[in-house]
């Protein structure tokens, strides 16, 4: 509505100039071309009357102004949506990513509960994650299901509150961010591929997807952040406190997930059964969940001094 | 511990390749694992061991398929 007094404005800047080029080029061959773009554009439906022409028109009132920039315009767009189809569809085939929309389907409540969980999980008494047909419900509907939008925060901000606590003791330079980074980064992979072989030695069926592994250990970097971020603050004491306070809360929330995940039914409800293969489960839960306070230590000792 | 992204692809090629390398005679024998002895049990308790096994037989079978072929 508000557009059609500008709309002959344009209409009418437009038609100058291309009366200008016509007479030069060929008159027949310009017009065509012009005729066609805006043509199509009219001929559509009267719904398309107001953004075909202004958009044209602001186009050709700015830089171009001839029917040949017009289809260069019309002809990269469409190299760019095919570029695109073609990025979309290949990075699907590696990165599976209607998968992981899933993991980051997350809101505000989710995220403070599962803040609140990794830091005193001691009170929590239900953690079954629960399903809907067969599909696991998204992260927003249930506190105990993985999600990746903390562990890529949590990420994210250890390598700014390295980078702050490294400033702090003058040690920083900015290429220390992307070796933090990188090291963080390869810690949290090793991590992951030494969970996955062993969860494939000691034959697991267990329906845990290599995402919810690296969601798992991507949660100690709350612990880690609490921990460096009270070391700042207090000094060395308090770091060692916050840190052995993260470390317990932390063991206790993997297990307490894992058990559920890997064990088998009788074992996960605390009942002692006996048999090798439950006795290696048993220890692979203890360790997977002893190696979370391992890594914390041990990337995050150098940064408090 | 100042690792780098590339240095983990380093460790990876250099750790499958030492799985690759492995010699059956020499080594391979000590352990129980012999050229004859297949995998016994498919029951739901293969064991440890038998997984270690099934892993690098089939690690060496695929880092080894194109050799095969040049060989024959």
């Amino acid at each position: 509505m508000d557009y059609t007094p500008t709309q002959s404005g344009f209409r009418q800047r437009k038609l100058q100039p291309n009366m200008r080029l016509r007479s030069p080029v060929d008159g027949l061959q310009g017009s065509q071309l012009f005729e066609d773009t805006s043509g199509a554009a009219h001929g559509l439906h009267r719904g398309n009357q107001q953004a075909g022409p202004q958009a044209a028109g602001l186009s050709s009132q700015s830089i171009l102004s001839d029917p040949m920039s017009n289809m260069a315009l019309a002809y990269g767009s469409s190299l760019a949506s095919q570029g695109r189809e073609m990025v979309d569809k290949n990075l699907d085939r590696f990165i599976p990513i209607s998968k992981m929309k899933y993991y980051f389907a997350v809101d505000t409540v989710y995220v403070g509960k599962k803040l609140g969980l990794l830091v005193f999980p001691y009170m929590h008494e239900n953690w079954e994650v629960s399903y809907q047909k067969d599909t696991p419900v998204a992260p927003r509907f249930d506190v105990n299901a993985p999600d990746l939008y903390i562990p890529a925060m949590g990420f994210i901000t250890y390598v700014l509150v390295a980078g702050l606590a490294l400033g702090t003791q003058n040690r920083f330079s900015p290429e220390l961010l992307g070796v933090q980074a990188s090291s963080a980064l390869v810690w949290l992979i090793m991590e992951v591929l030494a969970v996955l072989l062993s969860l494939y030695l000691v034959t697991v069926n267990t329906d845990l997807t290599t995402i919810d592994l690296l969601a798992f250990s991507g949660y100690k970097y709350v612990g880690m952040i609490v921990g460096v971020v009270a070391g700042l603050l207090f000094g060395r004491p308090a770091y060692y406190l916050a840190l052995l306070w993260c470390c317990a809360a932390i063991f206790v929330f993997m297990i307490r997930t894992l058990r559920l995940k890997l064990l088998s039914e009788a074992a996960a409800e605390g009942r002692l059964v006996r048999g090798t293969r439950n006795q290696l489960r048993m220890y692979l839960t203890m360790s997977i969940a002893a190696a979370q306070p391992v890594f914390m230590y041990w990337l995050t000792y150098h940064l408090v001094r | 511990m100042a690792f780098t992204l590339y240095c983990l692809l380093q460790t990876a090629i250099l750790c499958v390749n030492a799985v690759a390398v492995l010699h059956e005679e020499r080594f391979l024998s000590k352990f129980g694992f012999g050229v004859e002895q297949g995998v016994a049990g498919f029951g739901d308790d293969p064991g440890v061991k038998a997984q270690v096994l099934t892993l690098i037989r089939s690690v060496r079978t695929v880092m080894r398929g194109s050799n095969e072929i040049l060989i024959d």
